[in-house]
């Protein structure tokens, strides 16, 4: 009977969404705010990913929510999971080729994650995108050997520089009369690594956050005494 | 060949439609949590294809070529973030499934009321809420857990 309704429910769901969407045009509306920033980003924030100059220059004050966010879900999954109890048993240790693979893995995947948060002004990519593969790379080496501790006091020291400078930077720029993370240090050459400005610091900030902030969930998880 | 559009729009309603699907029809908490994730990517591609047209170049300037037509740079960034989080709340998702395990020793939604329930009532000191009107399921539920 419940699946019944259920499954009465979805159709008219579907239904209504079929028409509600049936009378707009596809494809064809012209996105006047985007063509607006890719016509003016270049000279205002002067990176070559327009992207980017949305989420930390036009946007950043959201970005820095948008963190908030993250942070928060991290510290309440954190609190849920509690500590384990020492008594606890621990999964063994994985096989040699998951090792080894792990023991590959982990400098290859630090240096792509940094690699694309450094070049997140000028490529696809970014602090939040290179900042999940930071976490992802130091997560590896624990799913080989779940014995290991990541430290946690290190990780949410990383965290909490990060957050701050990310705040500090914001702050600067309205110690100089402007507004609170209007980019700063001129904009240099478009598309050279060196350029827009306080973008890339920003973004390192962003992935150092983003990465610790993962890292440290998924070790909690990871950590938590298993139910048999 | 069926229209671009329509594959879109018809992909990201239907993530959205077997998200809520999943949601409404699975008793298990595991599933539930991916069924939202499958929500989550629905919504995103969604928000993806609002300024989505066709034949437009991703926003980037690469070696000073600007492209005739760039995408919407606004909804990009919005997704960019809203995956990053979505997995965050994924992870807390499960950790709280985790606990659910940990103290009733199962995942199955209707167990999982049926046990909250039979707290709230010892806790309170009262019996458990009963209705004449009540599914017949419910009743011989209740008759096996002894209330």
């Amino acid at each position: 009977m419940q699946r019944l309704s259920s499954a009465l429910f979805l159709l008219g769901l579907g239904l209504l969404i079929a028409a509600i969407f049936r009378g707009m045009e596809f494809g064809t509306v012209a996105p006047i705010v985007g063509q607006a920033i890719n016509s003016a980003a270049a000279e205002q924030v002067g990176a070559a990913n327009f992207v980017t100059a949305v989420v930390l220059g036009y946007r950043g004050f959201d970005t820095l929510l948008e963190l908030t966010i993250l942070f928060t879900a991290a510290t309440a999954g954190g609190m849920v999971l509690g500590k384990r109890s020492p008594t606890a048993k621990r999964d063994p240790d994985a096989g040699f080729i998951l090792q080894a693979g792990a023991d590959l893995l982990f400098p290859l995947l630090v240096i792509v994650g940094l690699y694309i948060i450094l070049h997140g002004h000028l490529t696809p990519g970014g602090g939040f995108q290179g900042g999940v593969i930071l976490a992802s790379a130091f997560f590896v080496p624990i799913l080989a050997r779940p014995g290991t501790r990541m430290s946690h006091t290190a990780v949410s020291t990383i965290e909490g520089l990060a957050g701050a400078s990310f705040i500090f930077i914001g702050l600067l720029a309205m110690f100089g009369g402007e507004a609170f993370l209007t980019p700063l240090m001129g904009q240099g050459e478009l598309g050279a690594l060196l350029s827009a400005g306080s973008l890339p610091v920003l973004y390192l900030a962003v992935g150092l956050k983003v990465g610790s902030e993962l890292a440290g969930l998924l070790a909690q998880l990871s950590e938590s005494e298993a139910v048999d | 060949m069926p229209d671009t559009g329509l594959l879109l729009y018809g992909g990201a309603f239907g993530l959205i439609l077997i998200g809520i699907a999943g949601i409404v029809l699975s008793a298990h908490l595991v599933r539930i949590i991916f069924a939202v994730a499958l929500l989550e990517a629905g919504a995103n591609l969604l928000l993806l294809l609002a300024t989505w047209h066709q034949g437009a170049a991703a926003p980037i300037i690469v070696a000073g070529r600007v492209p005739d037509l760039m995408a919407d740079p606004v909804p990009q960034a919005l997704v960019l973030t809203a995956i990053v989080i979505g997995v965050g709340i994924l992870a807390l998702a499960l950790s709280l499934a985790l606990r659910v395990q940990r103290a009733y020793g199962t995942l199955d939604m209707h167990e999982v009321r049926r046990h909250m329930e039979q707290d709230i009532a010892d806790e309170a000191g009262i019996d458990m809420p009963s209705s004449s009107h009540a599914p017949a399921a419910v009743q011989t539920a209740r008759q096996e857990s002894g209330a």
